[in-house]
């Protein structure tokens, strides 16, 4: 599904080209459960911005679903990301002033989907989540775990193929951090490929594939 | 993006911070709200104007003598000629146009009247009976000049005159002194008080003869010509013209129509109206720039929630289009605030002076509310373009 081949990022800092991706050479099928591990600064991050196309590839090729995703312009991408694409912050990034519920309903409303869709939607992933009571707090309402319930139900809204996931344990306790990468796991399930950026072995551990980064290079 | 969901979007996000909206609201309300109280109070200047001129008579053609260059000297000048006078015969000779329906000479002087132990400088208006019709003047007592009889020493004093000579005693058939002749009091003005530099309150009219005699004179300050319709002042003017050139044998009179003078006012007036409302519309111009301002902060306050947006699937003409509808929403409620503002301020000056016909002119209500909405948009441009330029992954992280 995603191929990326010989890709790099580099960015210029003053005269000197700094590399944050060297030559990156990744397959990830569909339902593929995948963790990325390394120190910071290791290039993790920007490997997911990329996977997003939050991002562009300073050289190589990017392929999703066979077509070269970084030649398309911005309205491409930003469709390409709203159909396919899932994200799971760490710090959340749920908007405060938004209730739970119209957190998750964000990404179809964007996306320009009938009211009447939406409200039938929410509700479903209101009740898959555990959610259903606290459909009309805020984000300060609600605690650490539920607000990255919120994130992931909002990130699975519009059923993506792929979902990304930057540390989304960081901010949250041990035990609400597993049951955080037990609901991401069970998607997986459901043929979502997973990319699970950590540096938290117990938890990278756990991925069927698991990549080590250092220096914006895949180490294994 | 639905239309209404990026509303309500948009409008969600102006309530979360409701000082700032407010405030916005308050500047863009101001300016809306000037312009529609400054252009209300113009109009009704003009209007005012207007109105005071139908009430002198309604058809009017003026002839002066002298005639008015508009460029270039007069061979009288030249000469140390004075123009030549107007008549009474030239006033009656009008009246054989066939556009012309009733005629006023005009002759004045200043004098004083007693009356017993009172006196007082006053104007003296010498004049026929038509005056009072061609001019809309209101008689308050008695009877006006008479039409015939003209050499009569008869008079008719102005409201405020027939006060001060005698209190609330009758005045009609007494008589009065005005300079070394006796005039007996046939009627008294209604109280109408200034129009056109004639305050008729402090007048006393006398036949145009008898005006002659007092002040020495023979000659007439103007005739008023009133026309037969609206149609025919044209040619009650061609007329004038054409009747003294015969009479004179030169052009040595000044014709105008009241329209004439009134176009004048009008077109001044409305000048002041229009300058008067841009001035206010540059205070539109500086709300403009601080919604400009507000929103920059909006966009810099907002980096992770654009960056978010943009994460979710939004393309950067979505981001745009959710600002700039932030900018014309919070705009359009500025304007509307603004009218009711507005409207409130005529309607307290409308109360305070009743005189005054103060109404704001719609293309000024019109025009506001659209620099108000256009500025509003216009400086939005910046705003929501760098919103929608914003590198998501640099926005996401917050910075």
């Amino acid at each position: 599904m995603i191929s990326l081949e010989h890709v790099s990022r580099s960015f210029a800092i003053g005269d000197q080209q700094v590399y944050a991706l060297r030559d990156i050479n990744l397959e990830i099928a569909a339902g593929d459960y995948l963790s990325v591990m390394g120190p910071s600064g290791s290039g993790k991050s920007t490997l997911l911005n990329l996977i997003g196309l939050l991002d562009r590839p300073s050289s190589g090729t990017y392929r999703l679903d066979g077509r070269d995703v970084t030649a398309l312009n911005d309205e491409e991408q930003a469709g390409v990301r709203s159909g396919k694409i899932g994200f799971v912050f760490q710090s959340f990034n749920l908007v405060p002033r938004l209730t739970a519920a119209k957190n998750i309903e964000l990404p179809l409303m964007l996306a320009g989907i009938s009211a009447d869709l939406r409200k039938a939607r929410v509700e479903v992933l209101l009740k898959d989540y555990g959610l259903l009571d606290r459909a009309d707090h805020r984000p300060d309402q609600l605690s650490g775990g539920q607000r990255q319930r919120v994130a992931i139900a909002r990130a699975t809204s519009m059923h993506p193929a792929i979902l990304l996931a930057d540390e989304p344990t960081g901010n949250l306790d041990q035990s609400t951090g597993r049951e955080v990468i037990d609901l991401l796991e069970k998607l997986t399930e459901q043929h979502v490929a997973l990319v699970l950026v950590t540096h938290d072995p117990a938890i990278g551990g756990r991925a069927r594939r698991q990549l080590h980064m250092l220096d914006g290079r895949i180490t294994d | 993006m639905r239309p209404y969901d990026i509303a309500s979007f948009a409008s969600d996000s102006l309530q979360s911070s409701r000082a700032r909206t407010l405030l916005m609201m308050l500047a863009m309300s101001i300016g809306v709200g000037a312009v529609v109280v400054l252009t209300a109070l113009g109009e009704g200047a003009r209007l005012y104007v207007v109105n005071q001129f139908s009430s002198l008579g309604s058809n009017l053609v003026l002839v002066f003598p002298g005639r008015t260059e508009t460029a270039g000297i007069s061979p009288g000048m030249l000469l140390g000629q004075i123009p030549r006078e107007l008549t009474m015969e030239d006033a009656k000779a009008l009246l054989k146009s066939r556009a012309v329906s009733r005629i006023a000479p005009m002759t004045i002087g200043s004098s004083e009247i007693s009356y017993g132990p009172l006196n007082r400088e006053v104007v003296v208006l010498g004049s026929t009976s038509d005056l009072l019709e061609v001019r809309h003047m209101e008689l308050a007592l008695g009877r006006f000049l008479p039409s015939t009889h003209e050499g009569e020493p008869v008079c008719v004093l102005g409201a405020k005159i027939r006060h001060e000579l005698f209190g609330n005693a009758s005045a009609i058939g007494k008589w009065v002194r005005l300079g070394d002749r006796r005039f007996r009091v046939i009627g008294v003005m209604g109280s109408q008080g200034e129009s056109m530099g004639f305050n008729t309150d402090e007048l006393v009219i006398v036949p145009v003869s008898a005006a002659h005699m007092l002040f020495n004179n023979s000659g007439l300050l103007r005739i008023l010509v009133e026309a037969k319709s609206r149609d025919a002042i044209p040619r009650a003017k061609q007329d004038a013209e054409s009747i003294l050139l015969a009479r004179h044998g030169e052009r040595d009179v000044t014709v105008i129509t009241q329209d004439a003078v009134l176009a004048t006012f009008d077109r001044i007036l409305r000048a002041l109206t229009l300058a008067v409302g841009g001035i206010a519309a540059i205070s539109l111009s500086v709300a403009g720039v601080l919604i400009m301002n507000v929103m920059l902060i909006a966009v810099s306050q907002r980096v992770r929630e654009i960056g978010l947006l943009k994460a979710l699937g939004a393309p950067a003409s979505g981001i745009r289009t959710l600002f700039f509808t932030e900018a014309a929403l919070l705009s359009f409620a500025g304007s509307m605030a603004g009218l009711i503002f507005g409207e409130l301020g005529v309607f307290a000056i409308a109360k305070a002076y009743p005189s005054l016909p103060v109404t704001a002119p719609w293309w000024a209500v019109l025009a506001a509310v659209g620099t108000a909405l256009a500025t509003g948009i216009l400086f939005s441009v910046w705003p929501a373009r760098r919103a929608a330029l914003l590198d998501p992954v640099a926005a996401l992280s917050g910075k």
